[in-house]
C-alpha cells in the first residue's frame, strides 16, 4: 500500500515538472515566433515594389529602402573578403600546423575571447584604429575590416570542426602519393571541408547585416540616399537606418519602421537559416 | 640533375613561406586582442591623465556637457549591473529548464525541431529586439507598474533574457548530453522516474558547464548595445530600482560618441568606460572557459 502510494507520488512529479518544462521551452519558441509572426503582420503592408526599389528621401518619411539595402550588401561583402580568407587560414594553422603547446592555448583562448569582447568594443577599435589610426574615415572599408574582426572567431570555429572532420586517411593517402602538405590542405582536405566553411561564411553574413554597434563610429551614414562612390565613402544600412528612424527622427511614419525591420529581419533569417539547414543535416547524418 | 635540386629548392621555400604565412594568420587572434586592448588604453590616455581616477571610479554623477565635466561612472555600472542581472535572473529557470526539457525529458523529434529555433533567436538583430522592446514591452510595462515610462531596466532585463537563451540553451546543453549513459542507466536501476535522473543525477553531474553557460550568457548581456540603448530610457541618474530609466557603458558609448570632439577629454572618457566593459566582459569570459575546461 505504501510504495504503491509512493510510486502514484513519484508518477504524479515526473508528470508534472515535464509538463513545467514543456511549458517553459513553449514561452521561449512563442516569443521567438511571436516576434517573427508580428513583424510580418505589422512590415508586411509596407514592403511593395517602390519601397524596395526607391532611394530613401524627404527626411527618410518618403522614398524606400533600395540605396540602404545596398549599403548593407556592400558592407557585408567587404566583411566576408577580408574575413574569409583570414579566418580560414587562421583554422587551417590550428588544425594542420599546430601543436599541442602554450601558444596554441593562447591561439585558442584569444578566440575563445575574442567571440566575447562586445561588438561596441569593436567598434570603438574600429573608430581609433581604421578610422583614426590609420587614416581610413568612416568608410566602408572600416566598417568592413570592423566586422570582419569581430565574425572571424565564428570563422575560425566552424572551419576549425570542418576540418577535424576530415578523416587522416585522406592526408596519409595524399602525402604517400609525394604531394606538399599545402596541396594536401588545398586540393584534398579544404573541397572535403567546403560546408563545414559555407555554415560558417553564412553565419557570418548575417551577424555582420544584423549589427549596428560595430558599425555606428565606423561606416554608417545618418541620411545619404545615393549610393556611394568608392570604398572610402560612408553608407546607409539597414539596422542603423532603423535605429534612426525609431529614436532619432520624430514622425517617421510607422509603416516604413516596420518595413524595414522586415527586410533587416528576412535578410538575416535568409542566411541563418541555409546555415541551420546545413548543420541540421550534418547532424541528422552523423547520428545514423 | 641540377634542374631536379632548384625544384626541390624552390617547394622547399616555397613550403617554408607558406608555413610562416599560415602562422601569422594563425596568431592573428592574439595580435587582435593585444590591438584592441592597446587601442583601448591609448585612446583613454588623455581622459585618465587629465581626470582624477578617483572620481572617476567613485564618482556618482556623469554630465559630460556640464561646466565642469563630471564623469562619475558608477550610474552607468549601477545601470550595467541592475540590467544584467535581472536579465540572467529571468534567463537562468528559461534557459536550464529548457536546456533539461530539451536534453533529458523531450522526444528526440521535438528536441530535433526546438534546437535550429533556438539557433534562430539567436540571429534576430539587436535593433530589432530592441525596436519590438519599445513598442510592444514598454507599453506593457508601464501600464502594469503604472510608472510614468516603460523604459525602465527591467524591460531592458526582460529583452536581454531572451536574446542571452541562444547561449545559455545550447552550451547547458551540451553540458548535459556530455553526462555519460551510465550515469542515467545506474539511477534508472535504483527506481528513479527520468524526472528524478534528470534533477539529481543529471543537473548535478552538468553544473560546471551550466554555469560556464550562465556565465558566457552574462557575458553577451553585458555587453549588448543597442536594445539596452533603445529599451532602458537612457537616464545616467544613479538608480538602485528595477523600475526605473538607467544608462549602461554599452549605451553611453553608443549615445554620445557623435556628439564628442575627436581626441578630446569627453572622446577619451568613452574609451576609458570601454576599457572598463572590456576589461570585464574578459574576465568574465575566462571564468566561463575555466568551467567549460573542467567539463572536459
Amino acid at each position: 500500500m505504501n510504495i504503491a502510494e509512493n510510486i502514484n507520488k513519484k508518477k504524479l512529479t515526473q508528470k508534472v515538472f515535464s509538463l513545467l518544462l514543456l511549458l517553459i521551452t513553449l514561452i521561449v519558441i512563442v516569443f521567438i515566433f511571436g516576434i517573427i509572426i508580428y513583424l510580418i503582420i505589422k512590415g508586411g503592408s509596407a514592403l511593395t515594389w517602390e519601397f524596395l526599389t526607391q532611394k530613401p528621401s524627404g527626411g527618410m518619411k518618403e522614398g524606400g529602402i533600395s540605396t540602404v539595402i545596398i549599403g548593407t550588401l556592400y558592407l557585408v561583402l567587404g566583411t566576408l573578403i577580408f574575413s574569409l580568407p583570414i579566418g580560414i587560414l587562421a583554422a587551417i594553422y590550428l588544425n594542420e600546423y599546430a601543436r599541442k603547446n602554450r601558444l596554441t592555448r593562447i591561439i585558442r583562448l584569444s578566440i575563445v575571447n575574442m567571440a566575447g569582447v562586445p561588438s561596441v568594443v569593436f567598434g570603438l577599435f574600429g573608430l581609433g584604429f581604421f578610422v583614426i589610426f590609420l587614416n581610413f574615415g568612416r568608410s566602408i572599408i572600416a566598417g568592413s575590416l570592423t566586422l570582419a574582426l569581430l565574425i572571424l572567431p565564428t570563422i575560425i570555429t566552424s572551419t576549425e570542426e570542418a576540418l577535424k572532420s576530415v578523416p587522416d586517411t585522406y592526408r596519409h593517402a595524399s602525402l604517400a602519393l609525394g604531394a606538399t602538405k599545402w596541396q594536401t590542405i588545398i586540393k584534398i582536405i579544404l573541397p572535403r571541408a567546403m560546408p563545414g566553411i559555407i555554415t560558417g561564411a553564412v553565419l557570418g553574413i548575417g551577424r555582420a547585416a544584423g549589427e549596428t554597434a560595430p558599425i555606428l563610429f565606423t561606416a554608417a551614414a545618418f541620411f545619404q540616399p545615393n549610393l556611394p562612390k568608392s570604398v572610402f565613402s560612408q553608407v546607409m544600412a539597414l539596422p542603423y537606418h532603423l535605429y534612426v528612424m525609431v529614436t532619432q527622427v520624430a514622425d517617421a511614419p510607422d509603416d516604413k519602421k516596420w518595413g524595414t525591420a522586415l527586410v533587416l529581419l528576412l535578410i538575416v533569417l535568409f542566411f541563418a537559416s541555409i546555415a541551420t539547414a546545413i548543420r541540421t543535416r550534418a547532424r541528422l547524418r552523423k547520428k545514423e | 640533375m641540377i634542374n631536379k635540386s632548384s625544384i626541390s629548392k624552390f617547394r622547399k621555400l616555397k613550403q617554408f613561406l607558406i608555413t610562416r604565412f599560415v602562422f601569422l594568420n594563425g596568431i592573428l587572434s592574439i595580435i587582435v586582442l593585444g590591438l584592441i586592448m592597446a587601442f583601448l588604453v591609448y585612446n583613454s590616455f588623455k581622459f585618465f591623465s587629465s581626470y582624477p581616477v578617483f572620481d572617476f571610479l567613485g564618482g556618482k554623477e556623469w554630465y559630460p556637457t556640464s561646466e565642469p565635466e563630471k564623469f562619475g561612472i558608477l550610474p552607468l555600472m549601477a545601470g550595467s549591473i541592475l540590467v544584467s542581472f535581472g536579465a540572467i535572473i529571468i534567463a537562468i529557470p528559461l534557459g536550464i529548464g529548457t536546456a533539461l526539457y530539451i536534453g533529458e525529458l523531450a522526444p528526440r523529434a521535438f528536441r530535433e525541431i526546438v534546437k535550429p529555433i533556438i539557433e534562430i533567436l539567436a540571429s534576430i538583430p539587436s535593433v530589432v529586439i530592441g525596436f519590438i522592446g519599445m513598442t510592444l514591452l514598454a507599453g506593457f510595462i508601464k501600464d502594469t507598474f503604472q510608472l510614468n515610462t516603460g523604459l525602465t531596466a527591467f524591460t531592458g532585463s526582460i529583452m536581454l533574457a531572451f536574446m542571452s537563451l541562444p547561449t545559455i540553451v545550447s552550451i547547458s546543453e551540451d553540458a548535459i548530453n556530455a553526462v555519460p549513459a551510465s550515469y542515467r542507466f545506474a539511477s534508472a536501476a535504483l527506481g528513479a522516474t527520468k524526472w528524478q535522473t534528470a534533477y539529481r543525477t543529471v543537473l548535478p553531474a552538468a553544473s560546471s558547464g551550466i554555469v560556464a553557460a550562465t556565465m558566457l550568457g552574462l557575458g553577451r548581456v553585458i555587453g549588448e548595445t543597442m536594445t539596452v540603448l533603445m529599451v532602458t530610457g537612457n537616464s545616467p541618474r544613479l538608480v538602485l530600482s528595477l523600475l526605473q530609466p538607467v544608462r549602461t557603458i554599452t549605451g553611453t558609448i553608443a549615445a554620445e560618441m557623435g556628439e564628442t570632439v575627436q581626441g578630446g577629454v569627453h572622446y577619451s572618457a568613452l574609451f576609458a568606460i570601454g576599457l572598463i566593459l572590456f576589461l570585464i566582459t574578459f574576465f568574465i569570459n575566462y571564468m566561463a572557459d575555466r568551467f567549460v575546461n573542467r567539463t572536459r
